[in-house]
């Protein structure tokens, strides 16, 4: 039986990562995930882990210092939002690339410009082909959840590729929810101890890492990263099979709500399935049969998996909390209707915009697209698929 | 005991191994191979290389030069990367995940592109954090490895390919930063200006004595580039002589605070001297450009008499 307690997200983080105990955290205040490596460095100052704390001067170096440690053959972790995001980036496709297993809570938010501090998630969309694992957290237990898992995934041998975290800034991030953490013992033992076949401080095998890598071998480099995001599915099945031994909380690729008889569902991500969920409740009570899609797992994306949900629906509507500003929909939208192409399901789909910068996302919000979607789910006229919520006029 | 070169390289062999791709004449695997002997031969240690021509010529997959374990990740972070080594080395030593009896060393080498410019915040970062770790820099006065571009580390006047010697403007219009002070002024326990010169005693002592002195250490060595700066290759252990008795490039040390100017010239050399062979300065030997080269001088002079002047006021007692 877990511990019951009150946590905001970043809490529940901070949380996990003591539980954890990381060899090295290197990180970089940016609101809204300030608060992880204050809370952190709280448990580094009062010797409640063993962890080294790099308050480093920037994001850049915050990965660069988790690549280093993470190369030297410790486990490190950071945090981040927004623009700390961007200037890894880089750095983000580095560490995927030398198949280091960091992992990283992103907290959501809006990348500048104009500034704005508030949630969205156009900095995950902003990394979404660097090759790192993306999961995505509905609130604070999942954020919890999901980081509790985190390295079991990111250090598996066939998959060996960094991991984030995300959850929703301010939102899920700074509100205080009931959450039930699992026992320190727990963790510890279901996390297991960090074995690197190759590192840096192992004096008895030196090796060299991040060489100038030409025509001959970055092809075939490449595809060892893809094959091992390919791989990664199965061992996020595994990791989750154990951990609802563990806790009784069952996790997969996403998550379906009232899908079984569904004629129209949304497809969404992190806290906005809260909303979302309410509103299909009441929905269903007025005998619409209305679903929804909450994806967990955006990277690897579960291609053929949401196809086969989503597949025998009269209308889809796809939220993006981000815009891609490709005149061709968010980026959500595109996987989900490229998976369905693939495999051969012909669903009316729409790609709604919603949320930018911040904007409150309400129940009346996430009616209007359900309303839409029994218009075209009638019809099946779709006259524009690429449309917003919550956008004042 | 005293240094001996012979001693030094009979019973070090070198830990950059041949077949490296570095040019001949360049001054930079002949530092590295300096300061790398400069550990103590049961010491293991972990070198972090920033993007530049060092990195892509040692280390191209699947070869290394390097027997040591190494690490580049880009060009900007080698001092952070390097951080996050030596971090995890404290973390994991203290909770006896590795060898009791072991003992690694960090070193940091990075351009002048690398270090003086787009890595100066890792660096400054990584300094003033404390890291037990030694940052070099070889410094060889421009972007060579993208084709001689100026830096804040090129001198005043020098051609290069931003900074061209055109008819209207006369190359790099800007005089040079200079770094080894912006290194003492973080107050580290040791920060030198070194050079491959008589016999290599005065780089391989500081190499020493950074490597082996806890926390974070500067090294800033002029690394000539045949490329760049148009001199034979088999010049180069002359154009670094002529660097240090021109007094272009002072050998001195900052221990703790306290200034040590290693090696004085007898008779300092007019810095035509060390223009002369170089073609990147070729265009101030044109009559009607004695200005440059005066100009030139009075920063050479100004720059001497300030060190100088440090180093008599910071060993006051």
């Amino acid at each position: 039986m877990g511990i019951r307690e009150r946590l905001s997200g970043n809490e529940a983080v901070a949380t996990a990562m003591k539980q954890i105990n990381p060899d090295v955290v290197a990180a970089f205040p940016i609101t809204p995930s300030t608060e992880i490596p204050q809370y952190f460095s709280t448990f580094v100052s009062n010797g409640t882990v063993d962890t080294e704390f790099v308050a480093v001067e920037s994001e850049h170096s915050a990965m660069s210092a988790c690549i280093g440690a993470e190369a030297a053959g410790g486990r490190a972790m950071t945090a981040t939002s927004a623009n700390g995001l961007s200037y890894m980036w880089e750095m983000i496709y580095i560490a995927s690339s030398l198949r280091l297993p960091i992992v990283m809570s992103l907290v959501n938010r809006a990348v500048s410009g104009p500034l704005n501090i508030h949630n969205d998630h156009s900095d995950a969309m902003g990394v979404r082909d660097s090759g790192w694992i993306m999961l995505f957290s509905e609130n604070n237990q999942e954020a919890y959840d999901n980081l509790v898992m985190a390295h079991r995934i990111a250090e598996n041998k066939d998959v060996l590729l960094p991991l984030m975290v995300c959850q929703d800034g301010f939102i899920t991030s700074h509100s205080i929810e009931n959450i039930e953490l699992i026992e320190d013992d727990k963790v510890k033992e279901f996390v297991g101890k960090y074995n690197p076949e190759h590192y840096l401080l192992n004096a008895k095998e030196p090796i060299a890492i991040g060489p100038l890598d030409v025509q001959h071998y970055l092809f075939e480099h490449k595809y060892q990263q893809a094959e091992a995001m390919r791989n990664a599915k199965k061992v996020i099945l595994e990791v989750a099979k154990d951990f609802e031994k563990m806790t009784g909380r069952k996790y997969s690729f996403f998550e379906e709500y009232k899908m079984e008889d569904a004629e129209i569902a949304v497809v969404c991500m992190n806290s906005t399935a809260g909303t979302t969920k309410t509103v299909v409740d009441d929905l269903r009570n007025k005998g619409v049969k209305a679903g929804m899609v909450k994806v967990r797992v955006f990277r690897p994306f579960p291609a053929e998996e949401i196809a086969l949900v989503l597949g025998n629906l009269k209308a889809v509507a796809i939220m993006d909390k981000s815009d891609s500003l490709n005149a061709a929909g968010g980026a959500l939208f595109e996987d989900v209707v490229s998976s369905m192409y693939v495999a051969k399901k012909q669903v009316p789909a729409v790609s709604y915009v919603y949320g930018i910068g911040g904007r409150d996302t309400t129940s009346k919000d996430i009616e209007e697209v359900y309303t839409n979607l029994q218009e075209i789910a009638k019809t099946g006229n779709i006259d524009n698929p690429y449309r917003y919520v919550g956008l004042r006029k | 005991m005293a240094y001996n070169l012979k001693e030094v390289m009979a019973n070090k062999p070198s830990r950059l191994t041949a077949g490296h791709r570095m040019c001949a004449g360049c001054g930079a695997p002949p530092v590295a191979r300096m300061i790398l002997r400069a550990l103590k031969p049961e010491d293991h240690a972990v070198i972090s290389n920033a993007t530049g021509c060092m990195e892509v010529s040692t280390f191209m997959y699947p070869y290394t030069a390097w027997t040591d374990s190494f690490i580049h990740t880009a060009f900007e972070n080698a001092a952070s990367t390097c951080s996050g080594v030596e971090a995890a080395y404290k973390s994991m030593k203290r909770q006896g995940k590795l060898p009791q009896d072991q003992t690694t060393k960090f070193i940091t080498f990075g351009g002048d592109g690398g270090t003086y410019d787009i890595g100066l915040q890792s660096l400054s970062g990584a300094m003033e954090r404390g890291h037990d770790m030694v940052y070099v820099c070889y410094d060889n006065g421009a972007y060579m490895n993208t084709g001689i571009q100026r830096s804040s580390a090129t001198p005043k006047f020098a051609d290069t390919t931003t900074s061209p010697a055109g008819s209207v403007i006369p190359g790099k219009m800007q005089s040079r930063k200079d770094l080894t002070e912006v290194m003492a002024s973080h107050h580290l326990p040791y920060v030198a200006q070194t050079i491959a010169y008589m016999n290599f005693k005065d780089l391989y002592e500081k190499a020493e004595k950074a490597i082996y002195t806890e926390g974070p250490c500067f090294l800033n060595v002029l690394s000539p580039c045949p490329r760049g700066w148009g001199y034979p290759t088999d010049m180069l252990m002359e154009i670094n002589k002529l660097a240090v008795e021109t007094c272009y490039w002072p050998l001195y040390e900052v221990e703790n605070g306290k200034y040590k100017i290693t090696y004085k010239p007898a008779k300092k050399l007019p810095i035509e001297e060390f223009l002369r062979p170089q073609k990147r300065f070729k265009h101030m030997f044109k009559p009607g450009n004695e200005w440059m080269l005066e100009e030139f001088q009075k920063e050479v002079d100004k720059r001497w008499e300030a060190l100088l002047a440090l180093e008599e006021m910071s060993n006051k007692e």
